[in-house]
Parts: structure tokens; C-alpha cells; sequence
């Protein structure tokens, strides 16, 4: 325990806190901008610098950690000017054409300048659009212009997503964030996740919008216009109408979109209690080949929802592809049900029907447009938007989401359970997956309490649960005593962790469970903006209660889902199932 | 009258000061090398014993000594010449600081442009491991066991900044880290690591063999022992020279055999301090003017705002580009002096400057960023008429 002192009050503080915990912690306030609670301390910004008794120079409150008889300084003259120098030189190396700029008003560098009150810059010469822009990813744009190198892209593509598709290029005032050799983003190893965008302060990376072509859609009399929204986007969309994190405005955001003129306004949260049928089932399958055919498939089956963590695995464990699951995302699944039971329930000509999703993910503007998710060249998904785009296009259309009414979705794609909304946070799926096969396999619930099985809930990189079968059915008599073991991880980085371990012959798994983004989707990079861990935990607690508030809380207890394979499957991975609702992967390497 | 002095270059028993190292313990030595007040001979001046004293105390699974041999700082070029004529006893120094701390692995961190020395470094070390002064059991002093690798840097001036320094050993960009910890308590790989420059660890075998006394009978009450400079520039006699600190630069222009019409001295290189005839009666020394040994002489011909000018797009190409107000700031800097050459800087374009500065050396991540700034504020405050009248023409000779 350290006593320090800030601004002449004492204060206690434990080892390893920086000065920056400690004036966060006692409501201090630190200006920042290189900072960010999900990434490892750079210092590089010195926006948070502050005066340390006994030290010529300041020091940075977030690199510099707290010891005993500290004495801090964290407002004199010295420090106001070296912080308002360092706004002016960031601001005058900074391409500014705010008021056009994705990220106005939600940008931190313009807080800043606001902050520190700036009227006028001393350096006249400012900086004119000279660096070329990057837009060549099929999901996102680098502006490096408006970029202020406080390289929280490259930790965060590094340290959460393992992926390290860029860093810093040249030195001095050459130096640009970039990918290797300054190529472009399309010609490196890139998996779409959006982290870098999540957590970039300023207008240097942004997704690519396709508001204008879903407004398009709109207004063509010709087209019939549907929305799927995925289950991230109840718990977070709030925030960027004031709302707290945490809110949930699942009904308000149904209404909004019906008054946007979608003509059907339907939920993921079908298609993810599909998915659970069929990946349910498919592990069952893969688990009685192996236990009572004496095959030898491949396992353990790993989830294949989250489009970033398929192209991570295609990029660097390509062998293990087949242990995928075949099943598309939700998305996917949702896109090809529309265009053909429900085109077909509907009297519809598929081709007349704009399949429009809203997503938690910039990833997934790049699995709607891969090639095996549509027939000859019909996509399934026609446009992605982010959770970001819908709310530029609810503000568009004259929309306060506060004011909306709650309703309900469409039937019958808009009926799902609780355990579609848990998707997503991480951990979600697996225990969606569990709540239904142990009952398939057992004719009994989960032996959880309330069904909340809570060792694979929670923000933890890895985990890792079992679960013993016994008193099973008699078709599932392989079963018998076996403990299925399953395994969770989020971030591509732990995802990372997981393979290398599966490789080396260190996992004992039958189930695992990946989603790219840290926290799962709720933590996606197409959500509001800023993140943080505290936003994460705040929309997860969101999502467990509408679970626990939902009538069912069991995929296979979803009436729609009983019906569309009364109807239109047969059963699950059955023939027409493995057509509409599966797929294949790609070998891609890292070079 | 400060002395002339032949430490560095001069020939040792190969193995005698290490092995009078061994005869004491670990503690011992480090005592002995506390006591003698060695600093270190790149710049900072950080006390050699309380850095090896740190290490010494840090646990870690391995610990390690790295020897800087990244000499990077414009107009030196010492550590070049002790690599090249003495190379044993730098490598003998290592091997003692290696003994002092608990290492058993030791790195020469070599300058890229150094290349050609790297056959005779590699063959100076297999040299020592035959005679039993590097590898396994030295001097048979079971367990007692350390290696030399050689890695070369790729160009970056700031990588002579220890902590970037490690980070390029470690095979990444080479970036300043934040301090603290330092390297002595996490240094490569996160383990406690000494980085000596290459004259520090030249002094060491010496103060072994001669004692701390012997040492502190030369040099200044801070700066003790002696010191070696590279002067270049107008003068009759350029060189290596060594000298006791404390050495005035009057004193050090005379032994030079620089001329009457000495405008000004660079003293530390592009990131030290410029003197004028005013300040020449001043020592060269940490409680004086500091530094790693860089000395230019200028005479009446040159223009003190090329100089300038010279220094600042130095730092502009050479800044790491990581921190805001180094980064930034050179560009600024440089922005502005080009000003003057424009007929366009004023009084208080240099008032702008030196605010800037002053965010540059408070603000700065590293030592590099927050010295970039001394040789504007120097130059400025000396020569003014120079700046203020650099767009009047072409008055000075290149």
C-alpha cells in the first residue's frame, strides 16, 4: 500500500496502480487520448502528463506507477501548457473537416480541443489531405490524415485479436500507421473484426456506410424491404440516444424501425435458434460417430458464428477447419430462410426481396458478400449495417428513439427465446447449445438453476466447464456417463491461445466455443462508440435479463422454429437443411 | 589545468582485472565500482554502481548486461575507436558486470554502420572463450558461466536510448518504453538488465585493477576518472582525445590547437549544448556542461543558423515518431527556423519556439525527445542576430 499525495490530499493506493488509476478512482480528472482500458499502457500522447515532486520532467499519469510518498501535481501552469501545446500540435497535424467526419461529435481529439478551450492554433500551416486513403478493406477505411498515432489500432489488433495487421511505418515525420511494407490492408492478413475502428479516438478508421443504398431499398415501391437485427444491437443501440449502457430497447428499436418504412421488421433471434438446432445437432452427430461408429470426426467442433474468428481460423489454423461446424452465422441462416421459406410462404419472388441486416459487427459486411452465401449471385444478406449506421439512419429519418412506443416483431421470423438472445455475449452460444442438447439427450433440463449456466457467463479470456451425462435416452445410450467438456474464449488473441494449446495436444475438449470481439458480439466493433470493459459488463447484464425474462428459454422450445421444420426442414441437417443452412470454409494461409 | 590522460587505450594483463574481480564477491565489486563514482560515458551519467546494484538485487530467472555500442549521437565516434583497439577490455568489462550482477548472457548491441566489426568482435570473443575468460566455469570459477552475442541495430538513432535499445533487441520497433520500471529492475525479455555504454565498460577493468581512489583522483567531486572526447570540425588537431571532467573548453580548444576565431562549440552533439566565447571558461562535466563526448568546433565562417537548422532536420528524420511532442514538436521546430531563412521569423517566432521547447523537454516520452530542444535553446540565445538575419541573403560560406 502506497500513501501519495494529489494536489495536497493524501490518498492510499495499492502496488502496480498508475497515477492515472488512482485520480480516475477519486473522480480526478486526467485529460487522455493514447489510453484505453483494453489495451496495455503506450505513454505516447503525454496529454495526461503531471507533475511528480522531484522530477525535472512531468510524467505521464498512465505510465508511470504510484509508489510511497509520491507527491502529485495534476494542474499548474507548467502542466496546463504542456497539455494545451501538445492538443495544438496534435490538432495542426490533423486533417480537419469536422462537420463531415464520421466521427463527429464522437470524437476524442475534438473533446479535447473543446476541453482545453482552443480558439486558435499557433501553427498556421495545417495539415491538407496529402496521405493516400486506404480503402481497399471491404469493410472499413484508413484516413491516415486524421490519424494521431496513438497506435491504439495496432494494440488493439495485436493484444485482443492476435492478428498484428499493422503498426507503425518509417520514423519521424514520416511515421503513419500501416500494414507491412505499407501495403494495403487487402494484401495482409486482415480478419474484418472492426477493433481497430472500435478503438480508434478520431475519424482515421471508420466502416463503410451502406445507408444510402438501404434508404434506396426503402424507396423502391419494387422491393420488399426486410430487417433482421442481431441480438447485440437491443442492449446497445440506446447509448447513442443518451440512454445509459445497459438499456434495453428492444421494442423501441422495432417500432423506429417500422416507421423507417422497413415493410418486415424481423429478428436474428430466429435464425440463432435455428443455428442451435442444427449445430446442436450436429455435435451430437459428430460425438456418436466417434463414440459409437468407431468414425473418426473431427473434434472438438468449434462454433462458426462469428465471421471474424472463421477468417482467423482460415489465415492461421487452416487444418483445423474442419472442425468447424458447418453451420452458417445466424445471419447467413436468417438471409437464406428469407429468400426461400418465407419467399415461398409469402408468394414472393426472391429477387424482389432486399434482405437488410443489423449487426454489432463490421465483420460481417464481408461474410454477406462471400461467395458461398447466396445463389447465383443473389446474396443472402443484400446489406449490413453497423449498430453505428442504424442510429445515423434513425437520426436521419427524424427519429427520437426515446420517444418510441414499444412493439413487438414480425411473425414469424421475429419469435425467439431467450437462449437466441444470449448469443450475444460470450459464452452465449455454448450455453444456448447446452441447454438444448442435454435435453435432447437426457429428456431433462439443464441442472443449472433457472437454466443460467453460469461457469461458461462472465468476461474471463478463456473458459472452461463440463457438464456429466447421465440417465440419457436410449438413443443417446453412447452417451451414457460421458462429461462433455466445453470450452469458451472471445478475442481472437485468446482464440489464439486456445488453437496453439488444441495443437500442441494440451486440450481435452469436445465443444468450444469462439467469438472474435472481446465480450462477444456486445462488444463488437460496429457498436456505439467509445467502448470500454465497463460498457461490456453494463450490455451483458442486459442480456441475461431479457433471457430470464423471455417466455422460452429453450431454441428447441421456439414454436416458429417446431414450425419451419414441420413446414419446410423435415429435421435438422437434413438435405435441404445442410443446403440453406450450412457451409465451407476456405484455405487461406498467412502469405 | 585539467590532465591529459591514456586510460582507455591502454594495455591490460588480458584476464587480470577479471580475475581480481572473482577473488571478491559479487557485492564487493559492485562496492568497489560505487565507490570510484564511475557515471556512465553515454550522456545520462547514471551512476554505474547504483544501476548494477539494482540489477544485482532484482530477482529474475536470468538477468543480462548489454553493452551500447549504438553510437549514434552526431560528431562521436569514440566507442568506434575502443571497439576497434581495445576490444578485450570491453568485453572483459562486460564479463565483470556480468559477474557483479548474476549474468550469464551479455549482448553487444552494435551500431548498423559498425557492421565491418563484427568478424573481429566474434573472433576477439572465441579468443576469450579459449583463454577460459568468456563461457562456462571462467577463470574455473565453477557456475560462474557468460556469453557474448553481437546484434547489430538497423539505423534508428533513438534505439541508443536504452529502453529502445532493448526493444530492438527483442526483434521489435525500436520505441522508448515507459520508465519506470527501469531496465536494471525489467530490461530484456522483462528481466533485470544493466546497458553500459561502450566507455563505461572500458573504465571498468581499470577501476578493478587500480582501485576507487586511483580513479577519483581524476575528474570533478560528481564526475570522477576521466573522459573520452571526439572532436571534429575547425580546428588544427581533430580527434580522440581523453581528459580528465572538470577540463574547461578553453583549456580543451588550446589542446586542440582550435584557432582565435572560434565562434562556438557544440558540446554533446546535436542534442547538447551550444557554447559561445562567453561560456569557455566553463567545465565540461555533469555539475558543468554534460556530455557523451560529441565536441564540433565552429570558427568565424560558419552560420550558426545552418547549424541549427542542421540539427533540427536531424531530429525531424530521427525522431522515433512514437511520442507527440518529439514527433510533432521537431516538425514544428524545423517549421519555424525555416522561417528565418524566408525573411518571415521574427523575435517572437523564436518566443514560439522556446514555448515549444519547454513542452518538448518537459513532455517528451524519453531522454531524446526532451534534449532535442537544447541545442535550439542554446544557439537561439547565443546567436540571435544569426536567426533574426538568416534571410538576408547568403552571408555565410557552407
Amino acid at each position: 500500500m502506497a500513501k501519495l499525495t494529489i494536489n495536497g490530499a493524501p490518498y492510499e493506493a495499492s502496488a502496480g496502480m498508475t497515477i492515472l488509476d488512482v485520480c480516475q478512482r477519486e473522480g480526478i480528472h486526467i485529460p487522455t487520448l493514447c489510453n484505453h482500458p483494453d489495451l496495455k499502457t503506450q505513454g505516447i500522447c503525454r496529454v495526461c502528463v503531471v507533475d511528480v515532486k522531484g522530477s525535472k520532467t512531468l510524467q505521464s499519469a498512465c505510465g508511470t506507477p504510484v509508489s510511497d510518498g509520491m507527491e502529485i501535481l495534476t494542474t499548474t501552469d507548467r502542466i496546463r501548457k504542456a497539455r494545451k501545446t501538445i492538443v495544438e500540435l496534435l490538432l495542426a497535424n490533423h486533417y480537419t473537416d469536422c462537420t463531415v467526419c464520421p466521427k463527429n461529435l464522437n470524437c476524442e481529439l475534438q473533446s479535447l480541443a473543446n476541453e482545453f478551450g482552443l480558439t486558435d492554433l499557433r501553427w498556421k500551416e495545417r495539415r491538407e489531405r496529402t496521405l493516400p486513403q486506404d480503402d481497399t478493406s471491404p469493410v472499413f477505411v484508413r484516413d491516415n490524415n486524421k490519424c494521431v498515432l496513438c497506435q491504439r489500432c495496432v494494440r488493439a489488433c495485436d493484444e485482443l485479436q492476435g492478428v498484428y495487421a499493422v503498426a507503425n511505418l518509417y520514423k519521424g515525420d514520416s511515421t503513419i500507421v500501416g500494414s507491412a511494407f505499407n501495403r494495403p490492408i487487402s494484401e495482409v492478413v486482415c480478419i474484418n473484426c472492426g477493433q481497430c475502428v472500435a478503438h480508434c479516438p478520431t475519424g482515421a478508421l471508420y466502416e463503410k456506410y451502406c445507408i444510402e443504398d438501404v434508404w434506396k431499398a426503402i424507396d423502391d415501391p419494387d422491393k420488399i424491404v426486410v430487417i433482421q437485427t442481431a441480438p447485440a444491437i437491443r442492449a446497445a443501440l440506446g447509448e447513442a440516444f443518451d440512454y445509459p449502457p445497459g438499456t434495453r430497447v428492444t421494442g423501441k428499436m422495432v417500432s423506429a424501425l417500422r416507421t423507417m418504412g422497413f415493410d418486415n421488421v424481423f429478428d436474428t433471434q430466429f435464425a440463432a435458434d435455428l443455428t442451435i438446432m442444427e449445430e446442436g445437432f450436429e455435435l451430437l452427430g459428430r460425438l456418436k460417430d466417434a463414440l459409437a461408429d468407431g468414425g473418426k470426426p473431427s473434434l472438438p467442433m468449434m462454433t462458426s458464428c462469428s465471421p471474424g474468428w472463421i477468417k482467423f481460423q482460415e489465415h492461421f489454423f487452416p487444418e483445423y477447419l474442419p472442425n468447424l461446424s458447418t453451420c452458417k452465422s445466424p445471419q447467413q441462416m436468417f438471409g437464406a430462410v428469407v429468400k426461400s421459406f418465407w419467399a415461398r410462404k409469402m408468394n414472393l419472388d426472391p429477387a424482389d426481396i432486399v434482405c437488410v441486416s443489423v449487426m454489432p459487427c463490421t465483420a460481417k459486411k464481408f461474410e454477406a458478400a462471400r461467395p458461398e452465401m447466396g445463389t447465383d449471385g443473389d446474396q443472402d444478406v443484400d446489406f449490413v449495417l453497423t449498430t453505428r449506421e442504424l442510429a445515423v439512419m434513425i437520426k436521419q429519418a427524424g427519429i427520437d428513439l426515446r420517444d418510441m412506443a414499444d412493439s413487438a416483431f414480425d411473425d414469424p421470423l421475429g419469435e425467439s427465446t431467450g437462449a437466441a438472445t444470449i448469443f450475444a455475449a460470450t459464452g452465449g452460444v455454448m450455453e444456448a447449445a447446452l441447454r438444448t442438447a442435454y435435453e435432447v439427450v437426457t429428456g431433462r433440463e439443464v441442472p443449472f438453476k433457472d437454466l443460467d449456466i453460469t461457469p461458461v457467463r462472465g468476461l474471463d479470456g478463456v473458459k472452461q466447464a463440463g457438464i456429466a451425462l447421465t440417465g440419457v435416452k436410449k438413443e443417446w445410450s453412447f452417451l451414457e456417463g460421458v462429461e462433455l467438456k466445453v470450452m469458451v474464449a472471445h478475442g481472437t488473441a485468446n482464440a489464439k491461445a486456445v488453437m496453439t494449446a488444441l495443437r500442441d495436444g494440451k486440450l481435452d475438449v469436445h465443444f468450444i466455443e469462439i467469438m472474435t470481439c472481446p465480450g462477444g458480439c456486445l462488444g463488437g466493433g460496429g457498436q456505439p462508440l467509445p467502448v470500454s470493459p465497463e460498457k461490456r459488463l453494463a450490455r451483458a447484464r442486459a442480456i441475461y435479463e431479457e433471457d430470464s425474462e423471455s417466455v422460452h428459454r429453450k431454441s428447441h422450445r421456439n414454436p416458429s422454429i417446431a414450425r419451419i421444420y414441420d413446414e419446410f426442414f423435415g429435421s435438422p441437417n437434413s438435405h435441404l437443411a445442410h443446403e440453406l443452412l450450412h457451409t465451407r470454409y476456405t484455405v487461406r494461409g498467412q502469405y | 589545468m585539467a590532465r591529459k590522460l591514456d586510460v582507455v587505450f591502454s594495455d591490460i594483463e588480458p584476464g587480470s582485472a577479471l580475475r581480481a574481480a572473482l577473488a571478491m564477491t559479487p557485492s564487493d565489486v559492485i562496492g568497489l565500482v560505487s565507490r570510484s563514482k564511475l557515471r556512465g560515458r553515454g550522456g545520462a551519467g547514471f551512476p554505474t554502481g547504483i544501476k548494477w546494484d539494482t540489477a544485482r538485487r532484482h530477482e529474475g530467472a536470468e538477468k543480462y548486461i548489454v553493452c551500447n555500442a549504438d553510437e549514434g549521437e552526431p560528431g562521436t565516434f569514440k566507442d568506434k575507436n575502443i571497439l576497434e583497439r581495445q576490444t578485450a577490455k570491453v568485453l572483459e568489462g562486460m564479463a565483470i558486470g556480468a559477474y557483479a550482477i548474476g549474468a550469464s548472457e551479455g549482448f553487444i548491441y552494435l551500431r548498423g554502420e559498425y557492421k565491418y566489426l563484427v568478424s573481429d568482435l566474434a573472433r576477439k570473443i572465441g579468443e576469450m572463450k579459449s583463454q577460459n575468460l568468456i563461457g562456462p566455469d571462467i577463470c574455473h570459477e565453477k557456475g560462474f558461466c557468460f556469453d557474448i552475442h553481437i546484434k547489430l541495430g538497423s539505423g534508428s538513432y533513438v534505439c541508443g536510448e536504452e529502453t529502445a535499445l532493448l526493444e530492438s533487441l527483442e526483434s521489435r520497433r525500436g520505441e522508448p518504453r515507459n520508465k519506470p520500471p527501469y531496465p536494471a529492475e525489467s530490461g530484456f525479455l522483462g528481466r533485470p538488465t544493466v546497458v553500459n555504454n561502450v566507455e563505461t565498460l572500458s573504465f571498468v577493468p581499470h577501476i578493478l585493477l587500480n582501485g576507487a581512489d586511483w580513479f577519483q583522483q581524476f575528474g570533478t567531486e560528481k564526475s570522477t576518472g576521466s573522459k573520452l572526447f571526439s572532436v571534429s570540425g575547425d580546428c588544427g588537431k581533430p580527434g580522440i582525445y581523453e581528459f580528465e571532467f572538470g577540463i574547461t573548453i578553453r583549456e580543451l580548444l588550446k589542446e586542440i590547437e582550435a584557432d582565435a576565431g572560434t565562434k562556438a562549440v557544440q558540446i554533446g552533439g546535436a542534442s547538447g549544448f551550444c557554447a559561445c566565447a562567453d561560456d569557455f571558461d566553463k567545465p565540461i562535466c555533469f555539475e558543468g556542461i554534460p556530455t557523451g563526448g560529441s565536441i564540433i568546433i565552429f570558427n568565424k565562417s560558419r552560420s550558426m543558423f545552418r547549424v541549427l537548422k542542421n540539427f533540427v532536420e536531424f531530429f525531424q528524420e530521427e525522431s522515433c515518431g512514437q511520442c507527440v511532442p518529439c514527433r510533432e514538436g521537431c516538425s514544428r521546430m524545423l517549421e519555424g527556423i525555416e522561417k528565418f531563412e524566408k525573411g518571415k521569423g521574427s523575435s517572437k517566432t523564436i518566443n514560439d519556439l522556446l514555448e515549444l521547447s519547454e513542452t518538448m523537454s518537459l513532455a517528451s516520452k524519453c531522454g531524446f525527445g526532451q534534449s532535442v530542444p537544447n541545442s535550439f535553446r542554446t544557439i537561439a540565445s547565443k546567436f540571435k542576430d544569426e536567426i533574426l538575419s538568416a534571410g538576408e541573403g547568403e552571408l555565410w560560406q557552407s
